[in-house]
């Protein structure tokens, strides 16, 4: 096992720099220039001095290595000194945004907590509805809850969440005006108000988000349940006058649970991406909206290295969910 | 000693018949394909009757609330020539969906289409020459590793310009969302697919056709893609609902059509600002939007009963 996912470890290096090239030669053959948003004003000498400052000189077989160097070598040591104090990184350039002309990571630092909060919270939530609705669908296989639960993860994988978002906003604060329609990151939990106060900011967005997970999770539990209801080992915990709730919470939940969390896994990254629309809707200026205003500002090396942040997240969950797999399920060996 | 039974000749069925007799027992897919029909007649015959300009502005008659406003409100600005209602240009709304409607759609259908083409080619290549498995698969898994709304995203805003430099204004940005949407969903029609042009290939009836000589191409062709067209086709209609989903997703982060020229998503983010007042602009789109691809779900759902040997007849 140990050997396995040192090898997936070490396959995933190539993967990753294979798509970090991808990335960065759609942004570098796309015809967009970085300087079209400057006024026309500027003499063409200066535009072309504005052009080197930014590091638009060099070739790209020049700038795609530093940026490999920047991404893995310099920004870690920033990261190493800035937590325990060495200084490592002496002063080496890092990835600076075209934007803000501060460093890219320290605004995605600065913009982390806010999606981690509604994305995680939601798919947790989103999680915790799934399991118990795909427990109890598979086990009144074709009854009125399976129905309802159906229709509802039906609705969760048809209704965009850019609808779901703005219909919930309609509802509950423009015409109940229960919540409140804009997600205020300023705020700050100091006291049982304040905390009031966050909670009910943050249902609408979880809310839009969970109720995908909650589609896809709910029906690979409930297949992977039905899949394992019928088993012989079923049979004989019941014939060993097992009690039903252990024979179903016991036995089978806990073979249907090994599929299930690799899809959960699986799941992570996906519903990163569907972020960016929630965080648009809801307006929370998370990784997705800084996302979508470098991009507008064509601020390539903070789009570069969001993209990229991303595609490590979805290589490294693949590679969780297999190594969790191998490990959960005794009878999968990979070596 | 005479044989006396009479076999009645029973006409040779298609079994395509089969597959409608399976799909009409499922409530759910004949009630979405309903519909699709419905919204696919109401976007494309409906303008021949609504015949109104949709984007004529009209300042006179603007802010017009749809006419069951008058339930609510009996002082509600509605408009008996304006069912839905007119938008804070005095556009109509009714027809604004028809046109968005045939963008929406016409996207969702082409973009599927690429998709699935692309998706078979690569999957049959892959199944079928083993030189190329190895090859295709780590390709289509890297590709699978891209995080694809971001790059989606990139390619919207970088390749705009130029498209619509070359193509025109609309059928640049169709091009592009087309291609964009097409390139980036392939991947699982293509997974599906290998599996099963691989299974196909170890049955007797490929080794028969193999032993007469058949060539790859016909091989193919013939004895192949029409064994695997049923993952095809359900394939085909989820990825119809996500492309759909996709291009109004990318309207509505205002990636998509220029503003002037309406689609479904692009009604639904034009229509955000202004929601507290007038809550229907919103609410038309978006459930047209979301009706739909709860139909192609639906329908896919049937398809995939139907199509399944096992299930039809019992």
């Amino acid at each position: 096992m140990l050997i396995y996912t040192i090898r997936r470890l070490l396959i995933s290096i190539p993967t990753l720099l294979f798509i970090a090239f991808v990335i960065f030669m759609l942004l570098e053959l796309a015809p967009g220039d970085p300087m079209a948003q400057m006024p026309l004003t500027i003499p063409p000498e200066v535009k072309e001095k504005m052009r080197l400052a930014l590091g638009l000189g060099e070739p790209w077989y020049v700038r795609f290595p530093l940026w490999l160097k920047q991404f893995f070598i310099v920004e870690p040591q920033y990261w190493i000194d800035g937590t325990f104090g060495t200084n490592f990184a002496d002063g080496a350039q890092r990835i600076i945004s075209f934007q803000s002309r501060s460093p890219v990571f320290e605004t995605i630092a600065q913009r982390l907590p806010q999606t981690l909060w509604v994305v995680g919270m939601s798919y947790v939530v989103g999680v915790l509805i799934a399991l118990p609705i795909g427990i109890i669908s598979a086990y009144r296989q074709y009854s009125v809850f399976d129905q309802a639960g159906t229709f509802v993860s039906m609705i969760g994988f048809s209704v965009p969440p850019f609808f779901s978002g703005v219909l919930l906003i309609v509802i509950f604060s423009v015409q109940l005006k229960w919540l409140p329609s804009i997600y205020d990151t300023t705020h700050v939990v100091n006291d049982w108000d304040s905390f009031l106060f966050q909670l009910r900011q943050m249902v609408m967005p979880v809310m839009v988000l969970a109720l995908q997970t909650t589609a896809q999770v709910s029906r690979y539990m409930r297949a992977s349940m039905l899949d394992n209801l019928g088993q012989d080992y079923v049979r004989t915990a019941r014939a060993k006058g097992m009690s039903e709730s252990v024979v179903v919470l016991k036995h089978v939940l806990r073979n249907s649970m090994i599929p299930v969390i690799t899809v959960i896994a699986l799941g992570i990254p996906a519903i990163f991406g569907g972020a960016i629309i929630t965080e648009q809707i809801f307006k929370v200026n998370g990784l997705g909206q800084l996302l979508i205003i470098a991009l507008q500002g064509n601020d390539i090396p903070m789009v570069m290295t969001i993209t990229f942040l991303l595609a490590v997240l979805i290589v490294m969950m693949n590679l969780i969910a297999d190594v969790l797999y191998g490990i959960l399920d005794p009878r999968i060996r990979y070596d | 000693m005479t044989d006396t039974t009479v076999t009645t000749v029973v006409k040779p069925r298609n079994q395509w018949w089969d597959v409608w007799d399976q799909f009409k027992t499922h409530k759910g897919a004949v009630a979405g394909l309903a519909f699709l029909i419905f919204i696919t007649l109401f976007v494309t015959v409906g303008p021949v009757i609504w015949n109104i300009d949709p984007g004529k502005l009209d300042i006179r008659n603007k802010d017009v609330r749809p006419i069951y406003m008058l339930l609510f409100d009996g002082n509600a600005k509605v408009s008996w020539a304006r069912p839905m209602g007119t938008d804070n240009l005095g556009r109509d709304i009714m027809a604004n969906i028809m046109q968005g409607g045939r963008v929406s759609l016409a996207v969702g259908w082409t973009a599927m289409v690429l998709s699935v083409v692309i998706g078979t080619f690569v999957g049959v290549v892959a199944g079928y020459f083993k030189r190329l498995d190895g090859l295709l698969m780590r390709f289509t898994d890297l590709v699978l590793a891209l995080p694809l709304l971001p790059l989606l995203l990139v390619m919207m805003l970088l390749f705009r310009d130029p498209l619509r430099a070359t193509f025109g204004p609309e059928s640049g940005i169709f091009i592009l969302i087309v291609a964009g949407i097409g390139i980036t969903s392939w991947m699982q029609t293509a997974r599906i697919v290998r599996g099963d042009v691989m299974a196909l290939k170890e049955r007797e009836f490929v080794l028969a056709a193999r032993s007469i000589g058949t060539p790859a191409r016909r091989m193919i062709t013939r004895h192949l893609l029409p064994n695997v067209l049923s993952p095809i086709m359900v394939s085909a209609t989820l990825g119809l609902a996500t492309a759909i989903i996709t291009e109004s997703a990318l309207s509505f982060l205002g990636l998509g059509f220029p503003s002037d020229f309406p689609t479904w998503g692009k009604i639904l983010f034009d229509s955000v600002d202004r929601m507290t007042a007038f809550p229907e602009r919103v609410i038309w789109p978006g459930l047209a939007i979301s009706l739909t691809v709860l139909a192609v779900n639906y329908i896919g759902d049937g398809l995939r009963d139907a199509l399944d040997p096992r299930i039809r007849g019992h």
